[in-house]
């Protein structure tokens, strides 16, 4: 069942094998080319590759004489900043691990990782950062210094370890002048096989891991992704997802440098769509949930537009449906619905794709989760070529990619250029390549039980290829269960069908070792708070309108449409959904029920709600709960609520109509 | 903290304020030194807006003397108090409604427009420079309120938290020395307070503005402030730091009601 190696595995460049080298390299070749672009004041304000470099050196030097030496950690925790991004490359130049942390993450979760790590220095953004490092200073012996981004608000903290990230950088300038030799000396001795950077796992199960990637893995996965869709250094991509995430390190870092395009950092977390418009990304990253989130508000819009242009919009949607997909793969299409689709090209497709930002795409990933087909379908059929990759932190996200013209809904394409993929007996995806992690930090044990006997890496997924060498994939193998009578559940298959419904946030679905399946629902308050004030149902907050009755309705409608669906496959119409609830509040990663990356933590919410769970099975009409939250400050409080249980339709199996 | 509390540069001696048998104000005192923030509470009707309209030059008051940075104040109007740095928002939202953030703000920088409306009308030239410097300094101060992403939105389009904001905002824009906030956090939710907390103590230490607010608040007022003055039926019944004026059983009385 393996697949072989594929012909043009990415080819390192001698005398580029690190980033400091590639960074130093663009410099020379395309120094007034802009590397990053940053809106500060209203204006999207460029640094070259030229300046960058420079500012590179002197960050380096400025650290190195703070006493930053070779293989020492350096934490990096904000917003996408050029400055924290400069600070990656900085760390590197000196044969140092930068480690990136996630910017939401609250003090207590970075302590464990800051702990893990043995961080020696930080570069923050900003004070809120600060703060938070400095309320878990006394757990954190070998933190000496915190460099701060922003110096806003920071006039009045005496603290001798914090220093500004502009003091730093005039004392670095100093340096490098008096030894112009210094930073070309640390490059030189950087290896491709050093650890270029520290990402820690979500934790999905149990505490974070701290991976250490290569600079050769990294490399490999950037010019593997840069070769496979002909990036160039043209290209512009908007740098909005944590810099933590492996795929922001990919596209926004690695691939940045092996080809030398430019990154835009947004305003804000919340100029981002605006953001996304002005740059016009050529290139473009996101996970399922921004595509989502992207469709509902064309949506919400749509809803509130004039009749003629709701007219207009729903029409040329359904010819879109017919053969936009079909057009841009370049497949026959006959000339009259080809036609069509032009005229609504100009009057529809454009303009919408202009409103998204997305005029100017030439590719689009998705990955971190399953893709909705229906959402898949949309941005398709609107002719942006929008395609699924996968891969893992341990695997630099880059195992699979979906070739242009290859693009099927549900699967996540064929292996990568230079990576092996293989289908363990208990239906586990394995891989093998330069991209695989060194080891997991301080973790000899994990890291050896990482790999099998020939050296592949085990993913814990679980999935199969198809007719045509695609990689399909189901769920976590570790996740996969039985219900009472043995058929499968596959609890993740099921949530994602929930939550491709607009109205549907967050699912959780529960079954292993019971008699039926059951969920716990999340509405989404955008879309379920707009539905219902349009039809003027009154609402106080989330908790509120999660318990209405009309809700229930609407989104027991949902669930049956699942289970219909769940009906027409036979390995999963055991698997419908008997009863399910709406919970009282919505799950939350300070909460540590979703992961940063927003996953749902199956086994923590179980036993969280426990007694949601029991009443699902006793055949309960509701179940009073009080439930313990944290707020965004770190105030703890309560949320109590009598949550209904309602059931739902069952279709007894049948196999799928065509078409 | 390095905050540092200057002399005084604005004195109330002996105000009194009526409209006709109405006597909204009588006889008070008080001053306000640079660099501090000083709340201004007490019951509905207790004469506080009045207060701030006094300071503002909206109203005339019958007697006493208002000193501002060592003058005597003559009679003057609201324009005139702008000039000599004076800044203030309002308890109902007064923006242009149907005009964006960034116009709003700009409205705030008016005063300190040189050109004539001739001058403006011509794209190139002076003007144009002179508009650009404005912007930029909006920009900082639309940075420092962390509204960059309704730089472009319509006013009235707006939460009513984020409305405060704006107009907070429009206030900064004229560089005042002395901003006064008439409720700037009336009608709002627990984060919305406290964002908004940390914008006026943001606007006090890094700007070092001097702040008069009132506010109904308790918690905000007894958190933020430097010293309290408490006014009850147009007369002054405390005064000083928030400690002491939380303890003073007269000021329980009158604001807190008995029993509390």
């Amino acid at each position: 069942m393996a697949e072989g190696t594929k012909p043009h595995a990415p080819a390192i460049i001698p005398g580029l094998e690190t980033f400091p080298r590639l960074l130093r390299h663009h410099a020379r070749v395309r120094a007034d080319r802009p590397a990053i672009r940053e809106k500060e004041y209203g204006i999207w304000q460029t640094y070259t590759w030229g300046e960058c470099y420079a500012q590179v050196r002197a960050l380096a030097c400025g650290l190195a004489e703070a006493g930053f030496r070779r293989g020492d950690r350096l934490a990096i925790v904000g917003d996408n900043r050029p400055r924290l991004y400069l600070a990656v490359a900085a760390a590197q130049c000196l044969g140092g691990i930068p480690v990136l942390l996630y910017q939401d993450a609250i003090a207590e979760e970075m302590a464990y990782v800051l702990q893990d790590a043995e961080v020696k220095m930080a570069v923050v953004e900003d004070q809120e950062q600060v703060d938070k490092l400095l309320e878990i200073l006394d757990r954190l012996p070998s933190l000496e210094r915190i460099f701060y981004d922003d110096p806003r608000g920071m006039r009045h903290y005496t603290q001798p370890l914090l220093q500004g990230l502009d003091e730093l950088l005039e004392a670095g300038r100093i340096h490098d002048r008096n030894q112009p030799d210094f930073v070309d000396e640390e490059i030189e001795k950087g290896e491709s096989d050093d650890v270029s950077v520290m990402l820690y796992t979500s934790g999905t199960t149990g505490k974070p891991k701290g991976v250490c990637q290569t600079h050769r893995a990294f490399l490999f996965a950037g010019m593997g992704g840069v070769q496979f869709d002909h990036l160039t250094d043209r290209e512009e991509v908007l740098s909005y997802l944590p810099m933590a995430w492996v795929g922001d390190h990919l596209f926004s870092y690695a691939q940045a440098y092996a080809a030398g395009f430019t990154i835009n950092c947004p305003e804000s977390s919340e100029t981002v769509m605006t953001d996304l418009r002005e740059i016009g990304p050529t290139y473009y990253f996101a996970p399922p949930r921004v595509f989502e989130n992207l469709r509902t508000q064309v949506w919400i819009r749509m809803e509130d537009a004039g009749r003629l242009k709701q007219a207009m919009f729903r029409h040329f949607m359904k010819v879109a449906e017919r053969c936009g997909i079909q057009i841009l793969e370049g497949r026959p299409v006959p000339l009259l619905q080809r036609l069509h689709y032009a005229l609504g090209e100009i009057l529809v497709y454009g303009p919408l794709r202009n409103v998204l930002g997305l005029s100017r795409l030439r590719v689009a990933y998705t990955a971190g989760a399953a893709i909705g087909p229906d959402l898949f379908r949309f941005y398709r059929s609107i002719g942006i070529n929008l395609k699924q990759l996968y891969g893992q932190t341990e695997t630099c996200a880059y195992v699979c990619l979906q070739p242009d013209g290859e693009v099927k809904l549900d699967s996540v394409g064929k292996p990568a250029p230079g990576v092996e993929v293989k289908i363990a007996d208990n239906g586990e995806i394995r891989v093998r390549g330069p991209m695989l992690l060194k080891a997991y930090y301080k973790r000899p044990q994990d890291t050896a039980e990482a790999f099998d006997e020939e050296g592949y890496f085990m993913t814990g997924d679980a999935g199969f290829f198809d007719e045509d060498g695609h990689l399909k994939i189901i769920d976590r193998a570790k996740d996969v269960g039985r219900l009472k009578d043995g058929s499968i559940f596959a609890p993740n298959y099921i949530e994602n069908k929930l939550k491709f419904f607009p109205l549907i946030k967050e699912a959780v679905a529960f079954g292993h070792d019971r008699p039926y399946v059951t969920a716990f629902i999340n509405i989404d308050l955008e879309a379920v708070g707009n539905w219902a004030e349009r039809r003027g149902l009154a609402y106080s907050g989330y908790t509120d309108l999660a318990q209405q009755p009309a809700v229930y309705d609407l989104i027991q409608q949902c669930v049956e449409e699942v289970n219909e669906d769940l009906s027409h496959d036979p390995q999963m119409s055991g698997s419908q959904i008997r009863r399910f609830l709406i919970l009282h509040k919505e799950l939350d990663a300070d909460d540590e029920e979703l992961t940063r990356t927003r996953k749902v933590r199956r086994r923590f919410i179980a036993e969280k709600y426990a007694v949601l769970v029991e009443a699902l099975y006793a055949g309960k009409d509701s179940q009073y709960i009080e439930t313990a939250v944290k707020y965004e400050d770190g105030r703890a409080g309560k949320i109590a609520a009598e949550v209904r249980i309602r059931d739902a339709k069952v279709f007894p199996p049948s196999p799928r109509a065509q078409g | 903290m390095a905050r540092v509390i200057g002399d005084v540069i604005l004195d109330l001696q002996n105000i009194s304020l009526s409209f006709g048998g109405v006597k909204a104000l009588t006889n008070i005192s008080f001053d306000v030194r640079e660099g501090e923030i000083r709340a201004i509470i007490g019951p509905n009707g207790a004469g506080k807006s009045s207060m701030l309209n006094v300071i503002n030059g909206v109203y005339h008051p019958q007697q006493g003397r208002i000193v501002f940075r060592g003058q005597e104040r003559r009679r003057m109007n609201p324009h005139e108090a702008a000039a000599q740095g004076i800044a203030r928002t309002f308890q109902n939202i007064a923006l242009f409604k149907g005009m964006t953030v960034l116009d709003n703000i700009m409205t705030g920088r008016n005063l300190m427009m040189r050109r004539n409306f001739l001058w403006n009308a011509l794209y190139w030239g002076p003007s144009r420079r002179e508009e650009i410097a404005h912007r930029k300094r909006v920009e900082e101060i639309i940075d420092f309120l962390e509204i960059q992403n309704i730089r472009k939105t319509p006013v009235g389009r707006l939460p009513y938290g984020l409305q405060k904001r704006v107009e907070l905002a429009r206030a900064l824009a004229a560089e005042p020395s002395l901003l006064l906030l008439d409720e700037p956090m009336a009608g709002m939710n627990v984060e919305e307070k406290q964002d908004m907390c940390r914008f006026i103590l943001d606007v006090n230490e890094q700007l070092g503005t001097t702040i008069v607010l009132i506010e109904h608040d308790m918690g905000v007022v007894m958190d933020i402030s430097d010293r309290v003055v408490v006014l009850d039926y147009g007369r002054k019944i405390g005064d000083g730091p928030p400690d002491e004026v939380r303890n003073d059983p007269v000021v329980i009385e009158a604001y807190l009601g008995a029993g509390h």
